[in-house]
């Protein structure tokens, strides 16, 4: 289980570092597929399979299919990747990318300030479904409304 | 609990925030540094990811299912946002011609 948590940790890294580096779209989104299906491994081996199923049925399968759409009705061709490839320079990622780093070192001290471990209970299916339709039935009732305003507004945009 | 408990190695709780934190900075580089707006929503999938993935860590901490339910809430949240804001990128390029975030921002309201 150690194992493959960490080598589905440095390649959901590696996959997201190519995300944000490429310059053609359909290679990124590859590429964060690859980093989502590796995520989804982590959740498994954190105890929480539902939530692995979840982001691969979710994430890779619904939000990824989305962003494909588009990105085929867009129809961006070479001229796009050349634009992406002149924009990519290090004078435009160097200053960003340090100014990112101290925050990232903020929350590493932060993190290590109290050593925890990881509880060895597997949370399935079953339980989470009783929260959800037990205490969380507000929050339920709030998401499937924050999903029909999604649903109108995405039907309002995209029409003629 | 009705599900067997299955007996694992032991991972640092540390280690998956540490994850979690890593994946959120670099999605939030990729959103500083991209001015292509489908680049700047899949950092901003990325972002979302790397909390979803620090409320797993936490529920597999405490060995409860609170932080899953919000895993599932930031999921229903994601896919909401992908929508509409992919509807407005259509929108948007069917209008300019053009996904630059610096041609786009002259809009004036």
């Amino acid at each position: 289980m150690s194992v493959l948590f960490y080598g589905s940790a440095i390649i959901a890294v590696l996959a997201t570092l190519l995300v944000i580096t490429r310059t053609n779209i359909v290679h990124a989104l590859l590429y964060f597929i690859v980093s989502l299906l590796a995520i989804a491994v982590i959740f498994y081996t954190l105890g929480a399979p539902f939530a692995a199923a979840l982001e691969i049925i979710v994430y890779a399968g619904a939000i990824m299919v989305m962003f494909l759409f588009v990105v085929m009705m867009l129809n961006l061709g070479q001229v796009t990747q050349d634009q992406e490839k002149a924009w990519l320079t290090p004078s435009v990622w160097i200053g960003p990318s340090i100014m990112a780093v101290p925050l990232l070192v903020a929350v590493i001290y932060a993190i290590n300030l109290n050593q925890e471990q990881m509880a060895h209970t597997v949370v399935g299916g079953k339980e989470i479904g009783v929260a959800l339709f037990g205490p969380y039935v507000l929050a339920v009732e709030l998401a499937s409304m924050l999903l029909l305003a999604g649903l109108v507004g995405a039907y309002h945009l995209a029409r003629k | 609990m009705e599900m067997p408990t299955v007996t694992m190695q032991v991972i640092p709780m540390e280690h998956g925030l540490l994850l979690a934190a890593i994946l959120f900075i670099m999605g939030m580089v990729g959103v500083l540094t991209r001015r292509n707006l489908v680049f700047i929503l899949m950092s901003l999938e990325i972002m979302l990811n790397a909390t979803g993935l620090a409320f797993i860590v936490a529920s597999s901490h405490w060995g409860q299912v609170d932080g899953q339910i919000m895993f599932l809430m930031i999921l229903s949240l994601a896919a909401a946002e992908v929508a509409v804001a992919l509807g407005l990128v259509l929108q948007l390029f069917q209008k300019r011609k053009t996904l630059d975030i610096n041609v786009l921002g002259e809009m004036k309201g």
